[in-house]
C-alpha cells in the first residue's frame, strides 16, 4: 500500500493501461484540469508521446474518430478536459457509441473511454462547471463510472480501458485531484457495478458519488463526534449500478441521505432516491433526503457558488434532519 | 475519358447484374411498405437511380476494407456483397436480418463485410469512418475506410471536423459524396450544387482542406467504377484522404416524402426506349438512370443482347422473390428481446 493523490493514482492507472495493451491510444492528454496536479499527468507526455494524438478543438470529430477507432481494433481513451465540452460531442457519444452494440444486435462493440472533469471547480461559471453524469446515465449503452478515491480511479480506469468492451464515460472532478488515499499497487482492475462501503456505521446511510465521497467521509467524521454513526456507501459506477449494496446498508440503518454534485432535477441523487423508495421503502424510518445542486446553472462569484455547492456541512444538516424525523 | 474496353465483358455483365439486383430489391422494399400493412411502419429510403455509385465504389474495395453508410444504405450493403435474404429481413426487422432485426431499414449493417455502423443521423458516420482510418493507420495495415453520404452532410459540422482531421493526419479514408441534391438542369446552368449550401461546388470544400477531389457522373457506371478505382488506389498507397462526388439526378419516384413506383416496377423496355415509359420518367431514363444508360451501352456495344438482359433480370426477379419470402417467413423478435444487447 502506498499513499498517493487521486491525480497520481489516475496517472498510474493510465500508464499501466498503455504499458499493458498496445491497442490503448490516447486522444489528448489534458487531465487534471487547471490545477497544479496537471503536472502529475506530465508522465504521459514524457513517456508515451507516440501513443497520444493531440487533436484540433473538435470534440464532435475526435470523439467520433475515437468511436470509429474503437469499433476497428483500438481501445482509445479520450480526454475531453471539461465535462461541458462533451456537449459538443453529444451526437457521437450518445447517438453513435452508445447505440452501436444495441443497434447491431450485440455484434459491434466500441471500447472507448471518455474522460471528463465534471462539476463545480471554482469560477468555472455557467459553461465550465457542468456535471452531466445524469445525462449520460440517461443514454442507455454507456457505462458511467465516477470514482471518489485514488484507488478507485486507478482500478476503474484499468477495467474500462483494458477489459470492458463497452463505451464508458469516466466522470472525474477537478477538486478530487489532490485528495489522498491508500493505493495497493499490486491490485488489478476493479469490477464494475460493485459499490464500496467507504465507512461503516449504524445510524444513517450516506450514499455519495465522486467528489461527494470525500465530503461524505468528512461529514461522517464530524457526525461521529456528535454521536451519529454514519455509513458511507460509494456506488463507484453509476452504470452498472450496485443496488444491492445500497439497499443492504439502508436496510441496516433505515435512514438515508443521497449525495451527488449535480442538479437534483432528474439527477443521480434523485434516481438513487427513487430506487431506495421503490425497493427499500419498508426499511425506511424517515423520508429520504437528497443533497445536490438546485436546478440552476453554476454562477461565477464565490458567494453564489458556495451557496449552491453541496458541501460536507450540507450533508451533516441533511443527516440531522433524517435522524431526528 | 473512361476507356470502357478496360472493363471486360464479364465485369460489365457483373455490374449490370448488381445494378438490377439493387433496383429489384428496392422495388421489393417499396412493395413491403405499400402492399403490406405495418410491415415497414415508418419512413424509409431507397437507392433507385444511385446504383452505379455504390457498385462502382464497392468494386474498388478489398474484402477487409471498412464501409460506412447512411439511412439510404440498402444498395450499399448489397453492392458490398450483402445477401438479399438477410438484407430484406433486416429492412423489415426480422431476427434473420444482419442486425438480428434490431436496426430496420435505417441501420442495415454487415459486420462480416466491414459495414460496422450505419448511421441514420446526417453526418453521423463521417467521424466514425475517419476513426476506422485512424485505426488502420495505427495498426499499420493496408486497409482503407470508405464512407457514403449525401450532399446534405456538407451542411453538418461533423463533416468539417472529420475531413479536417482526416487531412491533417493523412488518414486512409475515401469520402464518397452522392450528390442527389438538385436536378441536372440546375447544375448545367452553373447554380449552387445544392439548394442549401453556400459553396459554388461541393468539391471546393474538401479542396480547401487540402483533400484531392474528383467529380464523376453518377449515372455512368464505368466512369464511376474507374474514378473509384483510382481514388481507392491513391488512398491505399498512402496519399491521404480523397473526396469523390458522384453526381446523381434524383429518381422521380423519390420526389415526395415516400418513394413511389411511377408506372409500377421498372420495365426493361423503358431502358431501351424511354419514350415508352410514363411521361414523368422519360427525361430521367434518357439522361440520368444509370441502369437504362448502362443497358443501352451494353446492347450498343454488343456485350449483351436484349434477351440476355431479360434473362438476367428474370433470374434476379426470382432471387429477390425468394429473398422476400425468406424475410417474410422469418420470425419477428420476441418482445423481451428489447432488453438484450445494451452492452457487450
Amino acid at each position: 500500500m502506498k499513499e498517493m493523490t487521486f491525480a497520481q493514482a489516475l496517472a498510474l492507472g493510465l500508464t499501466e493501461c498503455l504499458d499493458r495493451d498496445p491497442r490503448v491510444t490516447l486522444f489528448n492528454s489534458s487531465y487534471g484540469g487547471l490545477t497544479p496536479y496537471r503536472a502529475t499527468y506530465g508522465v504521459l507526455r514524457e513517456k508515451y508521446a507516440d501513443r497520444i494524438t493531440e487533436t484540433p478543438i473538435s470534440e464532435l470529430g475526435y470523439c467520433g474518430i475515437a468511436v470509429g477507432a474503437a469499433m476497428t481494433g483500438l481501445r482509445p481513451i479520450v480526454a475531453l478536459a471539461t465535462a461541458a465540452f462533451s456537449f459538443e460531442a453529444w451526437p457521437q457519444i450518445v447517438n453513435e457509441a452508445a447505440v452501436a452494440c444495441y443497434g447491431s444486435g450485440g455484434q459491434v462493440t466500441a471500447p472507448v473511454v471518455f474522460h471528463m472533469l465534471a462539476g463545480i471547480r471554482g469560477a468555472g461559471a455557467v459553461q465550465h462547471s457542468h456535471a452531466p453524469q445524469a445525462m449520460f446515465c440517461n443514454a442507455p449503452g454507456l457505462q458511467v463510472v465516477a470514482p471518489g478515491s485514488p484507488a478507485d480511479a486507478r482500478g476503474l480506469m484499468r477495467t474500462v480501458a483494458l477489459e470492458s468492451n463497452n463505451p464508458t464515460v469516466f466522470i472525474d472532478h477537478q477538486r478530487l485531484q489532490g485528495i489522498t488515499g491508500q493505493v495497493d499497487e499490486n491490485a488489478g482492475s476493479m469490477p464494475l457495478g460493485v459499490a464500496d462501503v467507504k465507512r461503516q456505521g449504524g445510524d444513517v446511510t450516506i450514499v455519495a458519488v465522486s467528489i461527494m465521497v470525500p465530503r461524505a467521509l468528512e461529514a461522517a467524521e464530524a457526525l461521529a463526534r456528535q454521536g451519529i454513526s454514519a455509513e458511507v456507501v460509494d456506488p463507484r459506477t453509476l452504470v452498472p449500478l450496485d443496488k444491492a449494496t445500497i439497499l443492504k446498508s439502508v436496510a441496516k440503518t433505515g435512514r438515508v441521505v443521497v449525495c451527488d454534485e449535480s442538479q437534483l432535477t432528474c439527477g443521480v441523487a434523485s434516481e438513487l432516491a427513487a430506487i431506495i423508495a421503490e425497493e427499500g421503502f419498508h426499511s425506511l424510518k424517515a423520508p429520504i433526503r437528497r443533497v445536490g445542486i438546485p436546478n440552476v446553472p453554476i454562477p461565477w462569484h464565490q458567494n453564489e457558488e458556495d451557496f449552491i455547492t453541496p458541501t460536507a456541512d450540507k450533508i451533516i444538516a441533511a443527516v440531522k434532519t433524517v435522524c431526528t424525523t | 475519358m473512361i476507356q470502357t474496353q478496360s472493363y471486360s465483358v464479364e465485369a460489365r455483365r457483373k455490374f449490370l447484374e448488381q445494378m438490377l439486383t439493387i433496383r429489384r430489391a428496392e422495388e421489393q422494399v417499396i412493395h413491403f411498405a405499400t402492399d403490406h400493412k405495418d410491415l415497414i411502419r415508418g419512413h424509409y429510403h431507397v437507392y433507385i437511380g444511385q446504383e452505379a455509385s455504390g457498385i462502382g465504389a464497392c468494386a474498388a474495395l478489398a474484402p477487409d476494407d471498412y464501409v460506412f453508410t447512411t439511412h439510404r444504405n440498402h444498395g450499399h450493403v448489397i453492392a458490398r456483397g450483402g445477401e438479399l435474404g438477410p438484407v430484406l429481413a433486416e429492412i423489415i426487422g426480422r431476427t434473420t436480418g444482419y442486425n438480428r432485426g434490431r436496426g430496420g431499414t435505417f441501420h442495415v449493417i454487415a459486420p462480416h463485410l466491414g459495414i460496422l455502423q450505419t448511421s441514420g443521423v446526417v453526418g453521423g458516420c463521417m467521424p466514425l469512418a475517419a476513426g476506422a482510418a485512424f485505426s488502420i493507420r495505427k495498426r499499420g495495415t493496408t486497409q482503407v475506410s470508405l464512407v457514403f453520404f449525401g450532399d446534405g452532410v456538407l451542411e453538418e459540422g461533423a463533416f468539417y471536423e472529420a475531413i479536417n482531421m482526416a487531412s491533417l493526419w493523412q488518414l486512409p479514408v475515401v469520402f464518397v459524396c452522392e450528390n442527389n441534391g438538385v436536378a441536372r438542369e440546375l447544375r448545367k446552368s452553373g447554380q449552387c450544387p445544392t439548394s442549401s449550401l453556400a459553396a459554388k461546388q461541393l468539391t471546393d470544400i474538401p479542396n480547401a482542406f487540402s483533400i484531392p477531389s474528383v467529380i464523376v457522373d453518377g449515372a455512368d457506371m464505368l466512369a464511376v467504377a474507374s474514378a473509384m478505382a483510382d481514388a481507392v488506389s491513391m488512398v491505399r498507397r498512402g496519399a491521404g484522404p480523397v473526396f469523390v462526388e458522384t453526381r446523381i439526378t434524383r429518381w422521380p419516384g423519390n420526389a415526395g416524402t415516400f418513394p413511389v413506383l411511377i408506372g409500377g416496377d421498372y420495365r426493361l423496355e423503358w431502358a431501351l426506349s424511354p419514350g415508352s415509359a410514363p411521361q414523368e420518367l422519360q427525361e430521367w431514363l434518357q439522361h440520368s438512370d444509370p441502369v437504362a444508360l448502362f443497358i443501352r451501352s451494353l446492347v450498343a456495344d454488343r456485350v449483351m443482347t436484349k434477351p440476355d438482359v431479360e434473362a438476367m433480370d428474370a433470374q434476379i426477379h426470382q432471387a429477390v422473390g425468394e429473398a422476400a419470402r425468406f424475410a417474410l417467413e422469418s420470425p419477428a423478435p420476441k418482445a423481451e428481446f428489447a432488453l438484450d444487447h445494451i452492452f457487450a
